[in-house]
């Protein structure tokens, strides 16, 4: 029943916000996601990380079918709905220096979508989880090609039809493996988990699920709509894109390829973590030499993520529990870059690295939040990044030594590029752009502040958030070694 | 049975009723008369399969189940039609009785247990459908598109009568029982190729009405020159009861030689797919994409009929319906729109021409919206369940390279339908605020809440059976 309310309580309070006008939507919606924070805290409290999938809820959706609107909690969900119910009011909170026209549908946009995020995070039924994973993506569609920048019209529709395209080739892989079911088909995924399909087949499942989740998340070839997307988008629907939606692809990895296909993955794995680590470097490169923040920080993400997908894909524990630990991690990490960034453009106009310079010197608050925010996104020791880097770089080490040494490059990359960030936004000469520059204010200090305190807690003693996935990961890793 | 006899009655009374001086009484006359063949319909449900006029139809839960999705849909299109009040060439009662008339065809060709049913059906269809379709005189594009729609019509039933009769000379019948059995028999034992062929003309001639590919050139040229109202009618009732027909004749049949047209099935069915899929993508005109979208819709309900498979009978009912439910109120929004601007004379039945539109009309591009996701297949719309059940109708079988090849053909689809919703909530325009009649609104906000609620608890549909 609980896992139930927390898809309905961002639904319900999506649509009073859409009720109550643009007058008070802001404060409506930003109730509605306290209370589905508070919601998932008790979740969390409720929770007992041995026993499995819990708080399940089951509906017969399509009785003769056996497709039934099934959902629970496991470990690995846990966090990403605590990530998600802790990123959404924050998200909230971010825009109330902004007004948005329209803003009731607005709000009631980000509310649905955080709804639909909970609904993929929680699905222990195949074609739920299909319905969730494309329901994200109407809102943050409208959310972009509505409040966007200039090029938005063009720039969605690609997104909108790239992502549908990985998507629908999931949807035939699902309804494939919903046929191989014995007896009375079946699509719950644990059954999914039980079949035992020829190297051939599930070669065929590995790929179409592959490309559904490196579109989404997104992997190298597949991330030509991923930095436009970033840019055009206004900041929010950018932070719910890489804070959250991103996290999507990687979870589908961990809970359905992995498991539904192990002989996949010992045919294509190597392939994969290949293609995942040529993203981290090619990302990084790219990042260094951009010089609008936003796309910079669009590349970081596609090169952060290709190292969660490469720890995934070489289905150990320190890999699983690095991708899960810098799954939240990241989603912390970016949302606050985009939100530093979105400040500096509202009061500088300007996102561009050469014009800016010298902030540091006008706001001196802005810049350590930002500073301890970024090294975090650098994986210094102690801070939220390291953690997850650490146990992913250990594991792809593990599964190919001259791969891991590669990737092992993005610590170096990754510090260029976002030390190059800090130093031209916030050192030298102070820039005729931020001239009055005014520091922060107190809802953006309400935003960084707990950002800032997560960012500090991971990284000083992440085994609260580990030990809630530890036994769900062992659990899984069960089905890939069988 | 009742709605064929109460239609056909209650079309002759509506030509009567057009000689009465009152015109407001046409409308809600012809509008209750269809609720009262619908009623009829149901009447008989969970009694069959009955047998009529000789063995000559069949009416079983199946043939109610189409016959209320095309009743339905008669009555969304006779309510937004409001009488042809704005036309004052029209001729109302006629247009009404031949509507009438024409499903009573359709009726046939959703039942039929004897082929001549079957031709009698398509033919009192087809010749109503060319009358409407040529009804606005005035317009050389409404007479190109119904000369070019008979001249075909005609030759594609020439088509299919020639393969009736080469299946009765194989056979020895024309009742579908008895080829049935011809087919699971003899046919076995000796493969006649008279068959072969007479069911290849036959469905040739089918699949011409349905508007599949390679038989598809006449429908956007027809489909754009007809009336609006007419378009919305041939584009889901014929549609609908050519599906039923030609699922009615493989299934009861015709499963014997499977193996046999599956493949050429399958084959018309990808080409389907690409033609319309592809060719709606360069359209600018709407009611053009619409007549290539209905193309496309024809391949997805073509993959349910080659899979031939236990979930195919859901599928054809379920996605006919929800396809029928967001063209009727795609098109009528589209009525709504084009009367108000004109381009280059026509009324503007361009994607522009929905520039702008939910800044003063929000409802209207709320229907148009959820019409356009529903017919792209996007999940929480009846329209993504039409397109799970024919995939999975296809993946029962064992088939999956065509669910491959139409997820790709529905990702273009995604495209244009997409245009249309990028047109009406992000372009800069200038559509005034429109005024809708309450009967119109009601068939928009039905079509909308049934979309929404199918997409919602598909299951509600699927009880029936």
């Amino acid at each position: 029943m609980l896992t139930l309310l927390l898809i309905l309580l961002p639904l319900v309070a999506g649509v009073i916000t859409l009720l109550v006008g643009a007058n008070l939507a802001k404060q409506v919606a930003l109730v509605g996601a306290l209370a589905e924070l508070g919601l998932a805290i008790f979740v969390w409290s409720q929770f007992d990380p041995a026993a499995g999938v819990q708080f399940g809820f089951k509906y017969n959706w399509l009785a003769s079918a056996g497709i039934s609107f099934a959902a629970g909690v496991d470990g690995i969900s846990l966090v990403l709905v605590l990530l998600t119910a802790f990123l959404t009011p924050l998200i909230v909170l971010s825009t109330f220096s902004h007004t948005y026209k329209n803003s009731a549908a607005f709000y009631s946009l980000i509310l649905f979508m955080s709804a639909a995020l909970v609904g993929v995070f929680m699905a222990t039924d195949a074609f739920v989880f299909y319905l969730f994973f494309e329901a994200a993506l109407i809102p943050v569609y409208f959310l972009a090609a509505v409040w966007g920048g200039e090029n938005r019209l063009k720039v969605t529709l690609k997104f909108f039809i790239y992502t549908m395209f990985g998507s629908l080739f999931m949807l035939v892989a699902l309804i494939y493996l919903y046929y191989q079911t014995p007896g009375t088909h079946t699509s719950e995924i644990t059954a999914f988990y039980n079949l035992q399909l020829s190297a051939k087949s599930q070669g065929f499942v590995f790929w179409a699920f592959f490309v559904a989740f490196a579109i989404k998340m997104p992997l190298f070839p597949f991330h030509t709509w991923q930095p436009d997307t970033y840019t055009e988008s206004p900041t929010p629907a950018t932070m719910l894109l890489s804070g959250i939606m991103l996290k999507m692809g990687v979870y589908g990895l961990i809970r359905l390829l992995l498991p539904i296909v192990p002989l996949g993955l010992e045919s294509w794995g190597m392939l994969a973590v290949i293609l995942s680590v040529i993203g981290i470097i090619y990302g990084s490169i790219i990042a260094i030499q951009q010089h609008d923040m936003k796309r910079l920080i669009a590349y970081s993400s596609f090169a952060h993520v290709g190292l969660m997908a490469a720890g995934v894909f070489a289905a150990s524990a320190n890999g699983l529990q690095g991708a899960i630990i810098q799954m939240l991690a990241h989603g912390i990490n970016v949302v606050g870059l985009f939100f530093v960034i979105d400040i500096i453009l509202s009061r500088t106009k300007t996102r561009s690295l050469d014009q800016l310079g010298g902030i540091t010197q006008v706001a001196p608050q802005l810049s350590v939040y930002f500073l301890i925010i970024l090294l975090g996104s650098v994986a210094l020791p102690l801070t939220n990044g390291f953690v997850g880097e650490f146990l992913l770089l250990s594991s792809v080490f593990a599964f190919n030594s001259w791969l891991g040494a590669i990737a092992g490059l993005t610590i170096i990359l990754g510090s260029v590029y976002m030390l190059r960030l800090f130093q031209m936004s916030m050192f030298g000469p102070k820039s005729k752009w931020v001239e009055g520059f005014q520091d922060l204010t107190f809802n953006e200090k309400a935003v960084l502040l707990p950002l800032v305190v997560m960012v500090l807690w991971i990284g000083i003693y992440p085994n609260t958030f580990l030990s809630i996935s530890e036994p769900a990961v062992n659990q899984l890793l069960q089905l890939v070694a069988k | 049975m009742y709605p064929i006899v109460l239609l056909s009655v209650l079309g002759i009374v509506t030509l009567f009723i057009g000689f009465s001086k009152s015109k407001n009484i046409l409308l809600p006359a012809v509008l209750l008369f269809l609720a009262v063949a619908l009623a009829g319909n149901f009447f008989e449900w969970n009694k069959g399969p009955l047998l009529y006029f000789y063995d000559m139809f069949r009416v079983d839960n199946l043939t109610l189940a189409f016959n209320g999705i095309i009743l339905i849909s008669a009555f969304m299109i006779v309510a937004i039609s409001g009488g042809f009040q704005d036309n004052a060439e029209a001729e109302p009662a006629e247009y009404y009785s031949l509507m009438l008339f024409s499903l009573v065809g359709a009726i046939m060709m959703v039942g039929f247990e004897h082929l001549i049913m079957l031709f009698i059906g398509v033919e009192i269809l087809s010749v109503a459908m060319y009358v409407l379709t040529g009804s606005n005189k005035r317009n050389l594009r409404s007479n190109e598109a119904a000369l070019k729609y008979f001249l075909m019509g005609a030759f594609a039933t020439g088509i299919m009568l020639f393969g009736m009769t080469l299946l009765y000379g194989a056979t020895g019948s024309f009742n579908l029982s008895a080829i049935q059995a011809y087919v699971s028999t003899t046919q076995q034992a000796v493969p006649s190729y008279l068959l072969y062929a007479g069911l290849l003309l036959l469905m040739i001639g089918m699949l011409f009405k349905v508007s599949a590919a390679p038989f598809h050139f006449w429908t956007p040229d027809v489909y754009e020159g007809a009336p609006t109202i007419f378009t919305t009618f041939m584009s889901t009732i014929v549609k609908t009861a050519g599906f039923a027909a030609l699922y009615r004749l493989l299934s009861h049949s015709f499963t014997g030689i499977y193996d046999f047209w599956w493949l050429v099935v399958a084959i018309i069915a990808i080409l389907t797919l690409m033609v319309g899929n592809i060719g709606a993508t360069t359209q600018n005109s709407f009611k053009r994409m619409m007549a290539y979208s209905g193309i496309s819709h024809a391949g997805y309900l073509l993959i349910a009929l080659t899979a031939l498979s236990k979930p195919s009978q859901n599928a054809i009912v379920f996605y006919s319906l929800a396809y029928s439910l967001s063209t009727i109120a795609a098109f009528g929004i589209l009525m709504l729109v084009s009367k108000q601007r004109t381009f280059e004379g026509q009324p503007d039945e361009r994607y522009d021409a929905f520039n702008g539109l939910a800044k003063e009309n929000p409802f209207l591009a709320f229907v148009l919206t959820v019409a356009m996701l529903s017919l792209a297949g996007i999940p929480l719309t009846a329209g993504f369940w039409g397109k799970f059940m024919v995939f999975s109708s296809a993946a029962e079988r064992g088939i999956i390279w065509i669910p491959a090849i139409a997820v790709l053909m529905s990702t273009v689809g995604i495209y244009y339908y997409f245009r249309v919703i990028i047109a009406s909530y992000l372009k800069e325009g200038d559509v005034a605020k429109i005024r809708v009649a309450p009967f119109y609104q009601f068939v928009l906000v039905l079509a909308t809440i049934l979309t929404i609620l199918f997409g919602l608890a598909p299951g509600l549909l699927e009880e029936l059976f």
